[in-house]
């Protein structure tokens, strides 16, 4: 088998499992609420500078 | 002049200390609720809470939830709102709507600090749902519940959190997404492994021959999932819209159709050269299609998810009501468990959630939910008070007499048009398109393979597949969502929020509108004023009107103090209120008497119609009040806009009070007055039997069945996200002045689709021809439908933009 058609077929299972990843994400609500985690994030910074 | 002061804002919620002014820890607070939510957070260690934002807080002045909450302690009561219930866990999701700012996100997250108990709280901030796990054993749900309140976040439990959420739905919404993901991955991929076809490369190498053969297959490969998957929604919607056809239920054809054909025309032409002819293959075109295709879907499906345009009475009414047990006592019973017989005590401002009759006590019914009638009314014992009215006052005691479901209110859910789907009627725009553009598609591929088969019969397959490939909608399924899409988004930040796409277009095919009167056309009963007619009053009158009206809590009397707002109260003695009548007290020496001619023993003037408060000081008559309605912002110019384009109607609940004035802005016979929910659901469908587009426009419960009929029904709110009843539409009170605006730039949409209908048809024109000739290579496909159909969207969608913007929908 040539080096091309070995990376072709390399590429296609990386990159399936990146699909994978996404199925996963969605399914676990990923992009269920997608406004309230950028307000928590800065948030929580915020506090932890108080408290030092 | 008086003197100017700078004014001293409240530390928790900034409003103005105007009344009080407490001060703790070297700060103001406005109330003692907001003083008591700051020394909380205090003790907690959570004043990060006003680091975050100034002035974070909620306002606490004349809330009052004491008891309110006493339901919760039921366990049924609190196990049909639980999400998940085990004896050590505890899940509950509560909708918050005073959520407005990143602090309440902070404080809400951090709740389990300040409520011990509770191991985990989650915020949505758009759709303002608190997720909270507690520990039942430490903390119940009632505690909880108030001490939110007591911080300012009362959740709204009504009976509509009994009701589950479908998981359903939510599976549906991945679904298309997981088709876009694949889809994207293939059509990714298939490019990728296209690209060598592209250059003719020269194929004498023994080697690359065999690359190129196995990339091809890898491509069919790629390509099954895009076919039998991401495409296999339009098949099926195309299949089954040819069996409607067929079974001559319809004579209009799905724009799945034509998309079907081309998909199919390119799976079929692609599999053929693939394996038998091992020539160009068109994979890339057809999964490029595809994707296209699902994207223009996915925008098509976006709406506003933090609104709710399918409410009904449930969201309005109690959870919970208190009934009356065998023993005399009263406790807690969930309202869908109501039978009729029963005894149930209702408090201020509490809805009463089925008809009933009055048993005891003094009720003052506000039936604004209800009938739109803004004044309270009086209700005497033995008479039937109507679900959906609001006790104002005192507690009262009622005996049940029809179940919950077979009220008077709640009987216009049972009706017929809100048991179907309200269905998404094909508009005119979109089913027209389809139906041409697939009979011409078809037409002109039979008689290009007709022409071949005389001519050359080796070029009958290539020109009739190749015509279908390349003849494809996309003016209809990709320009069209992506314009829609953006109206959408223009309205919704002019706080015009539309349920879906369609009613855009439908917005355009209106021909009647009708119009709710209280809380559409005029502002909400907290907004009601009376005026005075009369002698001139003096100070001192007037201070005596406002001192003896003060003393009782009948709406009309509250209106009174109102009138006379920067009039001070003093005492007065002797009060006394005769049900029905009026009321009367001494001031000083005088005797003030305020109420119903017959009370003040005044000849009464049989001609007008509106409803009268008399005055009269020591005997001697002064004038009356009535009530007059304050129209919205902008509603002169809105009628006068509208006039000449529309027909008018207004129904309303009330007497006819106002008649005379709403006639100088719309024709008398057009004015409806005394409408009961189902006349006005009736009157709509009468409009409808004139083949006329109906568009009603109202804001309460009493309009909810004229909404659902008419063919668009816009709901007003002043606050959008709580109380709107089901609808096609939402639009925020304060936008109402704009309608015209919203209907005129829906006109200049649907012209701008229709624009990029043509530039795609001149973009197929050039596809077709090169179609027929039979000589269409998978590069230019390749090449020029992705194009096509980019090159249209953004035509549309910049336009749409431009439009927006001569319009002066967008604001920076």
């Amino acid at each position: 088998m040539s080096v091309i058609i070995m990376l072709v077929i390399a590429a296609l299972l990386f990159a399936g499992g990146f699909l994978v990843a996404f199925f996963w994400a969605t399914d676990d609500g990923q992009f269920d609420d997608t406004s309230t985690p950028a307000i928590r994030i800065l948030n929580d910074d915020t506090v932890e500078d108080k408290e030092k | 002049m008086p003197e100017i002061k700078e004014a001293v804002l409240c530390h928790h919620c900034g409003e103005e200390c105007k009344d009080e002014n407490l001060v703790f820890d070297q700060k103001n607070f406005c109330c003692l609720g907001c003083q008591t939510v700051y020394e909380l957070l205090q003790e907690n260690d959570l004043c990060g809470y006003y680091d975050l934002n100034d002035h974070a807080g909620v306002s606490l002045k004349s809330k009052d939830h004491q008891g309110k909450f006493g339901y919760l302690l039921n366990p049924e009561i609190e196990a049909s709102i639980l999400d998940f219930k085990s004896e050590g866990l505890h899940k509950v999701t509560l909708f918050v709507p005073s959520v407005h700012c990143s602090s309440c996100v902070w404080l809400l997250e951090n709740f389990n600090k300040i409520q011990a108990g509770v191991l985990y709280s989650r915020l949505n901030f758009v759709k303002k749902e608190l997720s909270l796990t507690y520990d039942p054993r430490k903390v119940n749900l009632k505690e909880i519940v108030g001490l939110l309140a007591t911080v300012g976040y009362e959740p709204l439990i009504s009976l509509q959190n009994t009701v589950r959420p479908d998981k359903v739905k939510t599976k549906k919404d991945n679904r298309l997404l997981r088709q876009i993901a694949v889809t994207g991955f293939c059509t990714g991929n298939i490019m990728l492994l296209s690209f060598p076809e592209y250059f003719k490369l020269d194929l004498q190498n023994d080697v690359d021959a065999q690359y190129q053969q196995f990339f091809l297959y890898l491509n069919v490969l790629l390509a099954l999932p895009v076919y039998f998957y991401g495409a296999a929604d339009y098949l099926k919607g195309a299949w089954v819209s040819l069996k409607e056809v067929w079974k001559k239920n319809t004579d209009s054809l799905s724009v799945d159709i034509p998309i079907a054909l081309g998909v199919t025309a390119l799976f079929v032409r692609s599999t053929y050269e693939t394996l038998w002819n091992d020539g160009g293959a068109y994979w890339d075109s057809m999964a490029g299609l595809v994707f296209f295709l699902l994207v223009g879907k996915w925008v098509q499906k976006k709406t506003f998810d933090y609104l709710s345009f399918e409410r009904n009475y449930k969201s309005y009414f109690p959870l919970a009501v208190e009934v009356q047990e065998n023993d005399g006592t009263y406790s807690y019973k969930n309202v869908d468990d109501l039978k009729s017989g029963d005894y149930i005590r209702i408090h201020n401002n509490e809805l009463i959630p089925a008809d009933a009759i009055l048993m005891d006590g003094k009720a003052f019914i506000d039936y604004s939910f209800v009938t739109g009638e803004s004044e309270a009314e009086s209700i005497h014992k033995g008479e039937l008070i109507y679900a959906g009215g609001r006790q104002k006052g005192q507690n009262i005691v009622l005996k049940v007499s029809k179940e919950v479901s077979k009220s008077y209110l709640t009987q216009l859910w049972n009706q017929q048009n809100f048991k179907e789907e309200k269905e998404v009627a094909k508009t005119k725009l979109a089913n027209n398109f389809s139906k041409y553009f697939t009979y011409i598609t078809i037409g002109i591929s039979v008689l290009t393979a007709i022409y071949w088969y005389f001519v050359n019969p080796s070029l009958v397959w290539p020109a009739f597949t190749a015509v279908l490939m390349v003849a494809c909608p996309c003016a209809l399924t990709l320009s069209m969502p992506f314009t829609m899409g953006a109206v959408m988004e223009i309205f919704g930040k002019n706080k015009f929020y539309v349920k879906n796409q369609e009613v855009i277009q439908k917005i355009t095919e209106v021909k009647d509108i009708v119009f709710d009167k209280t809380g559409t056309l005029t502002k909400g009963s907290s907004y009601s004023q009376m005026t005075f007619e009369g002698s001139n009053l003096s100070d001192e009158e007037g201070i005596m009107i406002k001192s003896v009206a003060e003393q009782s809590t009948h709406p009309i009397s509250k209106l009174i103090v109102k009138y006379f707002e920067n009039v001070r109260a003093e005492n007065v003695s002797n009060f006394s209120e005769t049900e029905g009548a009026g009321i009367q007290a001494n001031f000083k020496d005088k005797i003030v008497q305020i109420g119903h001619a017959d009370f003040l023993g005044i000849a009464k003037n049989e001609q007008h119609q509106d409803a009268r408060t008399y005055i009269s000081i020591d005997g001697k008559y002064k004038g009356f009040f009535k009530s007059t309605p304050v129209f919205r912002d902008g509603f002169d110019s809105l009628i006068h806009g509208l006039k000449s384009f529309y027909q008018l109607h207004v129904l309303s609940g009330d007497k006819s009070t106002d008649k005379a004035i709403l006639a100088n802005h719309i024709q008398e016979n057009q004015l409806h007055f005394e409408q009961k929910p189902e006349d006005k659901l009736r009157f709509i469908k009468t409009l409808q039997k004139q083949e006329h587009s109906v568009l009603m426009i109202g804001d309460g419960l009493n309009d909810a069945g004229a909404l659902r009929q008419s063919d668009l029904g816009i709901a007003i709110s002043e606050n959008t996200q709580i109380f709107t009843p089901a609808s096609d539409a939402i639009l925020d009170a304060g936008e109402f002045g704009r309608l015209k605006t919203f209907f005129d730039f829906s006109k200049t949409a649907v012209n701008v689709v229709k624009l990029s209908f043509l530039l795609s048809l001149v973009y197929n024109f050039i596809c077709i021809s090169w179609a027929v000739t039979g000589t269409l290579s998978p590069v230019v496909a390749a090449i020029f439908m992705p194009l096509s159909s980019i090159s249209v969207v953004l035509f549309a969608v910049i336009l749409t933009y431009y439009k927006a913007y001569r319009a002066h929908l967008l604001k920076s």
